[in-house]
């Protein structure tokens, strides 16, 4: 049985008590369970949300991950159906041999379908293809006061729009109809381009993000003075041939959590020098596995336990265009500053894909995330600091990742929050909701 | 193209073991009590690339085994392996109170296994080739107190299966005895595991069909139950008998 759930951040340290969801059958029981009990619980993906957003406001979870079945595949076009509990990996493995990848992903493959829906998700493809939401014409819908529905853009648009980054708020996601993507190989054609500031990061993302589907750039949050904002800009783009196979090299793993963080300011220092003189200066080409390019983390399984006991958080935010490079500059000045950071700093530029979701979280612009371990009131401190650029730059923070927004600043950036209210479920509430909207 | 019988194919660590057959070509003939989830099953392995036939069937209605083996045999042709998996955990303190409810579950997990096996056997033999692999668990290497109904009932199916095999051997055909220890499954959801003995089905499963495929007799799942159940079956009775296991 795997009780005692938590979010990846390991913060704020609730343990959620799991209810095993084995059969679709089992959805409707456990809310109406609730209904007679008069709770609450929240669906569970497989805990990849860094924050309180996965975590239910009566600790009590509906532990979606054992639904692990396809529906229907069609492999002509692509399109397939499967429940909510199947995660990325799984539909890599079935995918790649017959030639079809996913048609966006996050940087981990651990996360499930009804997790990536109910987040909207967005990968290194955002500024082509938008968010996973959008790759959804269709999904089902189980709530404790209906009939389940069946949600699409035409079929009950209200809730399919609420449901796509909807929190898991507006029901339980059965079953998810996703389009994926027709490749060739499974191998991607990659270019590394360092660069020494972050002027020179948006010169080369304008130049090259039109031409690559994928790019993200690591950026030294540590670096001050002449080689702020340095990193390292890699694009991509599926290979035209090679072979379509299945990678699944995750080798390492943290057994358990030791008793303090292995993250500290020599050792990110440390990683961040050598990491950023690792790649050699100018423009290089290589043909890769998709695994390293898109999931090097999840090569050390469990690797957040290395933040120890206290776990951390991870800050992610979206400024508009017209504000990015200055904003961007700003959060990276005050992280430096404050001597915190991590050794992921991620830099993007989404693109104006329309997201379907009305909470989704992309918006035209930069978006920004790193990872601090968790300091109380050292890291609440340079939190607030962040959030006021954030707040003057008219952008937002990403729920998927938070453990700290203030309500007033959600209900600023996602003013579609009041829908959200009105079609909620009755039996459904997380910690995240409760916080920004109380 | 491998031919595939699963008996209780609902069954969550079956499951995991037709996925890993359906990796690489299979049809399966998959035979369950609830047509419900019989179905949902078998659209994950027809979405995987498989073949599937189904059949619904409560395995205690003996009088119908011969019939759900024709349709097997017709739908299929021959039979590569025949996985049978169902089974039920008794509630042992019901059980010590219940005598019919005892001899019920002992009909479940024992009998009606030794009922399928016999005519199952004799259609294997006469074909002469391909597999009986059975699960049976750890609890039928020795009664406890804790779970003896059901351990009965699986020392039932092993012993059963170590003279079927005896007998079919000469015939080429492979009898597979499973003993996994603690599995994640929906069968012992809520009972209070120790989590580092608790396995996933689909590390159980690695195990079944590996050990299908080297045409083993007897496997321990995950591994280290051989030594867990190698000191249990040689603690004295005496001794035995006071622990309460
Ligand atoms: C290493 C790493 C890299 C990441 N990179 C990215 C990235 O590049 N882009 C990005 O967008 N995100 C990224 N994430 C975040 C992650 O993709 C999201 O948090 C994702 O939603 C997690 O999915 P999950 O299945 O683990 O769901 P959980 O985290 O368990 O739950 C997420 C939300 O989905 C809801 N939910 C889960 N299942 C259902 C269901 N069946 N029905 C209704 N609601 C449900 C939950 O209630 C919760 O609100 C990353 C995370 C990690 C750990
Ligand atoms: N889980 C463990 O720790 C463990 C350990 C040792 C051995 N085992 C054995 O492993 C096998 C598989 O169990 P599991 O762990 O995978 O649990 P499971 O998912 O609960 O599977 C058991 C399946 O057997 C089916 N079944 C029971 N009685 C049946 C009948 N009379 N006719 C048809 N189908 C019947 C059940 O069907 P319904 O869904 O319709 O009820 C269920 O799908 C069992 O033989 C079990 O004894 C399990």
């Amino acid at each position: 049985m795997s009780d005692n759930l938590y979010s990846w951040g390991r913060y704020p340290p609730h343990p959620q008590t799991a209810i095993p969801c084995h059969w679709r059958a089992d959805i409707r029981q456990a809310l109406a369970d609730r209904v007679s009990r008069h709770g609450t619980l929240l669906p569970f993906g497989n805990g990849r949300s860094y924050g309180d957003s996965c975590l239910a406001a009566s600790d009590q979870v509906l532990y979606m991950r054992p639904l692990d079945r396809f529906i229907a595949a069609n492999w002509e076009t692509g399109l397939i159906r499967a429940e909510a509990g199947v995660t990325l990996d799984e539909v890599l493995a079935v995918a790649i041999p017959k030639g079809w990848f996913l048609p966006v992903t996050p940087g981990t493959r651990f996360i499930t379908l009804g997790g990536a829906l109910a987040n909207d998700v967005h990968g290194k493809n955002h500024h082509i293809k938008g968010t996973f939401g959008r790759h959804v014409p269709r999904f089902g819908l189980v709530r404790s006061d209906r009939d389940p529905l069946v949600c699409s853009t035409t079929e009950n648009p209200e809730f399919y729009a609420a449901t796509i980054g909807g929190l898991g708020l507006t029901g339980i996601i059965d079953w998810v109809e996703l389009q994926l993507a027709p490749i060739r190989s499974s191998l991607i054609d990659a270019t590394n381009v360092r660069f020494g500031s972050l002027d020179e990061f948006f010169a080369i993302s304008a130049e090259l993000d039109p031409s690559h589907e994928f790019t993200v750039s690591w950026i030294d949050c540590l670096a001050r003075g002449k080689s702020a904002g340095r990193g390292i800009y890699m694009a991509g783009n599926h290979a035209e041939e090679g072979p379509l196979a299945y990678e699944d090299n995750a080798k390492l793993n943290v057994p358990f959590t030791p008793p303090f963080s292995a993250i500290n300011q020599l050792s990110l220092r440390l990683f961040n020098n050598t990491y950023y003189r690792a790649h050699r200066a100018g423009r290089h080409n290589s043909r890769i596995g998709y695994e390293p390019f898109f999931y090097p983390l999840d090569r050390i399984l469990n690797w957040n336990r290395i933040y120890g006991p206290r776990g951390f958080q991870q800050y992610q935010c979206a400024i508009p265009d017209a504000n990015a490079a200055a904003a961007t500059k700003a959060l990276l000045d005050a992280i430096a500053a404050a001597h915190s950071g991590s050794f992921l700093a991620v830099l993007k530029r989404f693109g104006d894909v329309a997201s379907p979701g009305l909470l989704s979280f992309p918006l035209p612009g930069a978006t920004l995330a790193l990872d601090f371990p968790q300091r109380g009131k050292i890291t609440a401190n340079l939190f607030a600091r962040l959030d006021a650029i954030v707040r003057e730059a008219g952008g937002r923070q990403y729920p998927a990742k938070d453990a700290h927004m203030s309500g007033a600043d959600f209900r600023g950036a996602y003013p579609a929050f009041e829908q959200m209210i009105t079609l909620s479920d009755p039996v459904i509430s997380s910690r995240f909701w409760r916080r920004v909207t109380t | 193209m491998k031919r595939i019988l699963i008996i209780g194919a609902t069954s969550a660590i079956a499951t995991a073991c037709a996925r890993r057959w359906a990796a690489h070509e299979a049809t399966f003939f998959l035979v369950g009590r609830n047509a419900e989830k019989l179905g949902q099953v078998a659209d994950d392995l027809a979405a995987r690339g498989a073949t599937v036939y189904t059949h619904v069937l409560d395995l205690n209605h003996f009088d119908q085994h011969a019939a759900t083996l024709d349709a097997c045999y017709a739908a299929l042709g021959q039979v590569d392996v025949a996985l049978v998996a169902h089974g039920t955990l008794p509630d042992q303190k019901a059980c010590e109170q219940d005598a019919q409810l005892a001899v019920q579950e002992f009909t479940n997990n024992g009998l009606s296994v030794i009922a399928l096996l016999t005519d199952l056997a004799n259609r294997m033999e006469a074909r002469r080739s391909g597999c009986i692999a059975v699960i049976s668990s750890v609890a039928g290497d020795r009664g406890r107190p804790s779970n003896y109904l059901y351990g009965a009932a699986k020392g039932a199916v092993t012993d059963f299966c170590s003279g079927l095999r005896g007998r079919l051997f000469k015939a080429g055909v492979q009898v597979l005895t499973i003993k996994p220890g603690f599995v994640d499954t929906p069968m012992t959801q809520g009972l209070p595991l120790p989590g580092l003995l608790l396995a996933t089905p689909d590390k159980v499963a690695k195990d079944i069909v590996h050990a299908v495929e080297k045409r083993r007799d007897t496997l321990y799942t995950p591994w280290f139950w051989r030594l867990i159940m190698l000191i249990i079956i040689h603690i004295p009775g005496l001794i035995f008998k006071r622990l309460g296991l």
